[in-house]
Formats: structure tokens, sequence, C-alpha cells
């Protein structure tokens, strides 16, 4: 066996699955047909669990600027920025990143896992510490991890535990980068942003704000937590994804801090990756556009998520702690989650299956997101598929 | 604690292990956290965070890297709190 002596775990798992006869982390799309249909297994399933929460995939202006850019610049940039040059594009979108958060800098990164890998890493390094909600996503403890820098977990969201591992700290405060997130991937949540600048003001920690999940989602031109926290002067740095709100794929850094710029030198996965196509680029930009100009699609997207939420909520489920485009639904044992999923798809509902460790406090659930895309009636089909399978299921 | 005795800590961690739904009599300082006791790695940073409110201690998640064992894990916590 040897190297994969340590898949051992894996390997019984997947054998697990294989004699179930269906696999949840491996459902192929036959055919896409809009951001919220698809074809799987020869049938027409509903999609609610695709994190496109502004429905932007199938966007005309968006798919004509990314076939225009194609057929202009080419289907790929074929190196990193450094070696290969920068196109005209890149420099656009962070421009008009910047000018969208009203922040002196941007820096655009192949993904937005490698985003937070390469902030992160670059921003810290041994004798400084990092501070993350236990909640954070997985790119956030693998930047903390390969910064070299002392990690520090404190309780999912809640302030008071924050400020007794601040206070331990003492001088090295000031050192101290502070992680968390808009909307947390997996409960659907918001951090409590406003005490933790408070903190920061008795602190002064560095603070960055992980907008993944809530850029298009919050505030009121959509920016995300920090916006709709009234946070922004208080915030040192806002990554994000390109691939949830925005349709496409790729991430960023945002700042006040002009130094922001020398990262781009120093970080390792800005150096060392292929720089985002011109087609993703021309995407984002226009996607981007349509983000700023108008809130029709967050509230739309706000009316589907309330409705979900609602439903699930009168049937009787445990869910999430507050109405987000993110719902996460428990159905108390992992054996029983995994059925319900198998029995959700077979409904024609498809969404995603989170055990442990990627769902929290060693739970599993059901994990549900809403798009502006959705219709009324495609909500109330979610709902009813829930209900049938509340039916067989013990909440 | 003012001063870090060992078989203080080790007890303190014993406890702590308890609230994990730990057999106290499972748990000798030979024990792997992992292998033995079946922590995983989510438990293990919960753990983490109960040390440093118990012993009111800094425990960077790093420290984990070296520690194998109970022993391990109370001289890593001792190393700490004289820090």
């Amino acid at each position: 066996m040897g190297l994969f002596e340590k898949f051992t775990t894996i390997a019984n798992g997947r054998n697990m699955l294989d004699q179930l006869g269906f696999d949840p982390f491996n459902v192929e799309i036959e055919e896409i047909l809009s951001p919220t249909m698809a074809r799987i297994a020869g049938r027409e399933v509903l999609l609610a669990g695709t994190n496109n929460y502004l429905g932007l995939t199938f966007d005309p202006r968006c798919i004509e600027a990314a076939c225009s850019a194609t057929r202009a610049e080419g289907t790929g940039t074929t190196g990193s920025r450094m070696a290969n040059g920068t196109f005209a594009g890149h420099r656009a979108l962070e421009r008009e990143l910047a000018e969208f958060f009203g922040c002196a800098k941007a820096i655009v990164f192949s993904t937005g896992f490698v985003a937070n890998l390469g902030v992160i890493s670059t921003l810290t390094g041994p004798g400084d510490t990092l501070l993350i909600d236990g909640d954070c996503h997985a790119s956030i403890y693998d930047g903390c991890r390969m910064s070299g820098a002392d990690i520090i977990r404190f309780r999912h969201n809640n302030a008071a535990d924050l400020e007794k591992r601040l206070r331990r700290l003492g001088d090295r405060a000031k050192n101290t980068l502070i992680i968390v997130e808009g909307i947390y991937s997996m409960l659907g949540d918001r951090a409590p942003l406003a005490e933790i600048v408070a903190l920061k003001k008795k602190y002064g920690f560095w603070l960055m704000v992980d907008e993944a999940h809530s850029l298009g989602v919050l505030g009121r031109k959509g920016m995300g937590l920090v916006e709709e926290a009234d946070c922004l002067e208080d915030v040192d740095f806002i990554v994000g994804t390109f691939s949830k709100s925005l349709g496409a794929i790729g991430g960023f850094c945002v700042s006040n801090h002009p130094e922001l710029d020398l990262v781009r030198y120093a970080s390792r996965s800005y150096l060392f990756t292929a720089s985002p196509s011109p087609a993703t680029v021309a995407s984002v930009r226009q996607a981007l556009q349509l983000l700023a100009s108008g809130k029709d699609l967050r509230e739309r997207l706000w009316c589907n998520a309330r409705h979900l939420y609602d439903g699930l909520a009168k049937l009787g489920f445990s869910l999430g702690p507050e109405p987000t485009p993110v719902i996460a639904v428990y159905v108390r044992s992992k054996e029983e989650t995994l059925f319900s999923w198998k029995e959700l798809l077979d409904q024609g509902i498809y969404v995603n299956l989170i055990l442990p460790p990627a769902a929290p406090d060693g739970k599993s659930l059901l994990r549900c997101s809403v798009s502006a895309a959705h219709t009324h009636e495609q909500i109330n089909h979610i709902i009813k598929a829930f209900s049938a399978m509340s039916a067989d299921i013990t909440l | 604690m003012s001063r870090a005795d060992y078989a203080e800590i080790f007890e303190e961690v014993k406890t702590l292990l308890g609230r994990f739904g730990k057999s106290l009599e499972n748990i000798d300082e030979e024990a792997d956290i992992i292998n033995d006791l079946g922590l995983d790695s989510l438990l293990v940073m919960e753990l983490v965070q109960e040390v440093e409110d118990a012993f009111d201690i800094s425990f960077p998640l790093n420290d984990l890297s070296g520690i194998r064992t109970v022993k391990d894990f109370v001289l890593q916590i001792q190393k700490n709190i004289e820090v």
C-alpha cells in the first residue's frame, strides 16, 4: 500500500457508497439547461445547490462578453502575469473592482481558493498570529497553514470568545489578522461584524472579511456584509470569488492599504499560476456591471430565500440560524441525511449533501442555495419535495 | 494555575476529554489522541479551544504538529503555560 495507506478511510467510504448504488459526491450533470435546471441520469432536475445566487451564468450579455473576448484574445493566457504579461482586461477588472468597493487597490487571482491562499500566506508569517472563526472555509485554513503564523480559532460567530483570545495575546494583537466570512458557506449565517469592528478599535488588530457567499447578496449595492454593516472603513482586506454571484471563476482581494499591490510580487499563488482567461475576465466584468447597476436581482434572490426558509421552517425542519440564500437543513443522522439527499434527487431536486467534517459540530446537513433565477413555482416545488421527504424521515 | 504542574494538567486534560465522551479509565499518558481515543481533526481543534479556556493560555494549532499522545499534549500545554 505504502503512500496510499492514508486513503483507507476514504476507500472505505467509497466502498460503502458503491454498495448503496448512488454517489452524492460524483453527480454527473449530463446537460446544464439553465441557471436552475439540469439533466441528471436522463431526467430534468431542479438545481437548489449551485451558489449561482444571481443566476448570471446564462445571462446573454455575460455569454456574449465571454465569446467576444475569446474570439479577440484567444482561449487562455497560457501563463502568469509576471511571465506572460498582463492583459488589458486583467487591469481593467482590477480597476473596476477597486471602484466598486471604493478601495485603493485590487488584485485578481485565478480562483477564490487561490486568493485566500495567496493573500493570507503572504500577509502573515512567523511571529504573526491568525485568529480565525472556527467555521472558516478550507481555503482560509490552508492559507493560514502556509503562512507559518500562529493559528488560533475562536468559537463560531462568538465575539466574546474572540475577545477572550485577543486578551490572552496582549501586545501580539497588533500583529494579528482576524478572518471572518460575510455569509458562512455551510450554515448561511452572517459574521457579527459590527461587534468585531468594535473589538478592532479596542485591540488594534487587522481584519479580513471573505465575501465569497455575500458578494451580490448583502448590502445596498451588493458589496457584501462589509457594506451592510457599514464597516468599509474598518475592514483592512476584503477577499472574494467570481465563481458564485458573478457566475464565472476567479478570486480577488481589495484594500485601502496601498501596500496590497506589493502582495502580488510576493504571493506564490499569484506569481506561479496562469492568469484568468480572457473569457473569464470579460464575463466577470459584465457580471460586475449587472451586479452594481441595480438591486432587482438581489430583491428577487431575497424573496426566494425567505420563501424557502419559511416554507421549510413551517414543515418543522431544523434550519440554519437565519434566512439567507444559503439554507442548511438538519436531518438527524448521517445515514438519514444521505438517504434524504437521494430521495430529493429522485423527486427531481438537487441539493448539496454535507457530511462531517465539512459540516460544523460533527452534524450532517442538506445544504440548499437559492438563486434569483428560481421562480416562485420552483421554490414551491423544492418545499413540496422536502414535505414529501419529511413524511418518511424523523425530524 | 500559578505553576505548571504536570499531574494537575494531566488530570484537567482527562476531564476535558471526558466532555468529548471519552471514558476516563481509558485515558492514560501513552494513549494516542487520534488512534486510541478516536478524536478526529475537528474534535482535536475543539479540544484545543477547551484547553485554552481551562488554562487561560493561547495554544496555536501549529503546536499540534508534534503531538501524538496525551503525554505530548500535556507537555505542550505545560510549555505554553510557562511562556
